[in-house]
C-alpha cells in the first residue's frame, strides 16, 4: 500500500508539522532542554494524535458539524488526561519535569489540525496512521532539538556524561543559553532553513503537499 | 440542512461523547490513583533520606524511611503536639486553607510564603534516645517559584547534615542548580545560627573564603542567579527565625519540645 507510506512518511520531512505547517512550536521550545523528556514527550503526542484521529475518523458522520470542533477537543482532552494520568503513576520524575506541557498537548495544533484536517474526512485506519506519521514528524524536530540542546547544553546525552564539563574537571564549557527556551527558536529556524534548502518546492509552494491530502480523498 | 445538523442529533452525540470520555477519563483517575499517591510519598521520601545523608541505593526507600519518625510541631508554641496525626497531614495543602493558617503579615514575610501553616510535620531521627537529626521542611519564593526543600540539622540544632529542595522551578542551569548536588554538598557541616543563636547563615557572592572568620555561616552563591540566591537566603531567616522554627528549636536545646 503506497498510500499506507506516504501517510507516513511524508510528515516526517515533506509536510513536517513544525518545519513547515510551524505548529507545535510552544512545546518544541519547552521539553527540550533534555532528551529523556524530549523521547517522553514524542511517544505522548504521538500517541494522543493516532487515537485521537482514530476517535474522531470512527464518529466522523454523526459528528454535528456546529459542534464538531468542542467533539474533536473533548476526545483530545480525554486522551491527554489518561496519558498524564499513566504518566504520573509509571514515569513520576519525568512527569514531574514535563509538568503542564503533558496537559498542554491539548492545545497542540498538530493534533487538532490533523483532527478537523485530516480525521473528519478519513476512514479510522489511514488516520491513525496519519496521527502517527505527524506524531513521528513532530518527534524528528523535537529529538534534533533535544539532541543539540542536552549535549552542547549541559554536555550530556540521556543524563550520561558526553563532553567532560569544565566545572567538573573536564574542558567542555557548556553552552548555558542552550538550556533555555528562546534557544530553541534559533535552532528550530535552522532546520526550518537546512529544511527548505534540501527541499525547495517547500518554499516556493508551501501548500503543494496539502494538495496531495485531497488528491488522496478522491481516491477513496 | 444535513441529519446530523438537528437539535437531537446535536445533543445525543454530545451527551453521549461526554459520557464515553468521561468514563474514560475517571477510570483512569481511579485505577491509577493508588500508585500516584505512592509515587508522591515515595518521592518525598526519597528527598528526605538524600538530605539528611542517609540514603543508601542499595535498600528500598520504604525500609530506609523506618529509621525516620515525621512528628507534629505546633509553630506557635514550638512544641511537638499529638492533636493531629502526623501520617495525615499535609503542611502545604493546610497552608492553603484558611481554617489550618494564618496571614503572614508583609513585614515578616521576607520569604513571600504570604500563609504559614498551624502545623509542621518535621522529620526526626533518634540514636540512643536523643535527637540525632531534625529534619525541617522549609519553603519560600525565588525568581519564578516557591522552592520546597528540606533543611537536616543535627542534634545541636545548628550544624548543617543536608539542604536541599523537592519541588523548584527556577530558570535551568542558573537558579535550576540548586539542584546541583556539588552545590548541595557545600552546606555540609555549616553553621546556621552563631553562639547566641541567632540565625548568621548568609549566600556571598563568587565562593566563600576559607581564611574568613564567617565561613561556617557562608556557602557560595550561585552564579547568575541573584534572585534565587537571595530566595534561599531569605527562606532559611525565616523558618530559622521566630516566626519560623526558631521557638520549636530552642525549646528542643533546652530540653523542653
Amino acid at each position: 500500500m503506497s498510500t499506507t507510506k506516504e501517510t507516513i512518511l511524508s510528515p516526517i520531512f515533506d509536510n513536517n508539522p513544525i518545519a513547515l505547517q510551524i505548529l507545535g512550536i510552544c512545546s518544541a521550545l519547552a521539553v527540550t532542554s533534555n532528551l529523556q523528556t524530549t523521547v517522553v514527550m514524542c511517544i505522548a503526542l504521538t500517541l494522543v494524535t493516532a487515537f485521537s484521529n482514530m476517535s474522531v475518523s470512527l464518529i466522523r458522520h454523526h459528528i454535528p458539524s456546529s459542534i464538531r470542533i468542542i467533539v474533536q477537543m473533548t476526545i483530545i482532552a480525554s486522551l491527554v488526561i489518561v496519558v498524564d494520568q499513566v504518566l504520573k503513576a509509571f514515569a513520576y520524575s519525568i512527569s514531574k519535569q514535563l509538568s503542564v506541557f503533558v496537559g498542554l498537548i491539548i492545545t497542540n495544533c498538530i493534533v487538532m489540525g490533523r483532527a478537523e484536517a485530516f480525521a473528519m474526512k478519513n476512514p479510522p485506519i489511514p488516520s491513525f496512521i496519519d496521527g502517527v506519521g505527524n506524531g513521528l514528524g513532530y518527534s524528528i524536530i523535537l529529538l534534533t532539538l533535544g539532541f543539540i540542546r542536552e549535549l552542547f547544553g549541559a554536555g550530556k546525552l540521556f543524563g550520561v556524561e558526553i563532553l567532560p564539563l569544565v566545572s567538573e574537571g573536564g574542558w567542555y564549557q557548556p553552552n548555558g543559553m542552550l538550556l533555555l527556551p528562546p534557544s530553541a527558536f534559533f535552532l528550530i529556524g535552522l532546520l526550518i532553513w537546512g529544511l527548505r534548502t534540501w527541499k525547495k518546492s517547500q518554499v516556493e509552494q508551501p501548500d503543494y503537499k496539502l494538495a496531495a491530502h485531497s488528491k488522496y480523498k478522491e481516491a477513496m | 440542512m444535513s441529519a446530523n445538523d438537528s437539535i437531537k442529533k446535536t445533543i445525543t452525540v454530545s451527551v453521549l461523547l461526554c459520557l464515553v470520555c468521561s468514563v474514560l477519563v475517571s477510570g483512569a483517575a481511579v485505577m491509577l490513583r493508588d500508585t500516584q499517591k505512592q509515587n508522591k510519598q515515595l518521592d518525598k521520601q526519597r528527598s528526605i533520606l538524600e538530605i539528611a545523608g542517609l540514603m543508601q541505593p542499595d535498600k528500598s526507600i520504604a525500609e530506609q524511611f523506618a529509621a525516620i519518625t515525621p512528628k507534629i510541631v505546633d509553630l506557635q508554641s514550638g512544641q511537638f503536639t499529638d492533636e493531629i496525626n502526623a501520617s495525615g497531614y499535609d503542611q502545604r495543602k493546610a497552608a492553603k486553607d484558611p481554617k489550618q493558617s494564618d496571614i503572614v503579615p508583609a513585614d515578616q514575610d521576607i520569604a513571600s510564603i504570604k500563609r504559614k501553616a498551624h502545623y509542621a510535620t518535621v522529620y526526626v531521627v533518634e540514636k540512643n534516645n536523643s535527637i540525632d537529626t531534625i529534619i525541617l521542611p522549609v519553603h519560600g519564593y525565588g525568581l519564578w517559584s516557591t522552592m520546597y526543600g528540606f533543611l537536616a540539622l543535627k542534634g545541636d540544632t545548628k550544624t548543617v547534615v543536608g539542604f536541599g529542595f523537592y519541588d523548584q522551578g527556577e530558570t535551568p542551569g542558573l537558579g535550576g542548580e540548586v539542584d546541583n548536588p556539588k552545590w548541595k554538598a557545600l552546606w555540609t557541616g555549616k553553621e546556621v545560627f552563631d553562639d547566641q543563636f541567632k540565625v548568621k547563615i548568609n549566600l556571598v557572592k563568587g565562593a566563600a573564603n576559607p581564611s574568613n572568620p564567617n565561613f561556617d555561616h557562608q556557602v557560595d552563591g550561585l552564579a547568575g542567579a541573584t534572585l534565587t540566591t537571595r530566595g534561599v537566603e531569605n527562606l532559611l531567616h525565616y523558618w530559622l527565625g521566630e516566626n519560623g522554627f526558631g521557638p520549636f528549636l530552642a525549646n528542643l536545646r533546652a530540653g523542653k519540645a
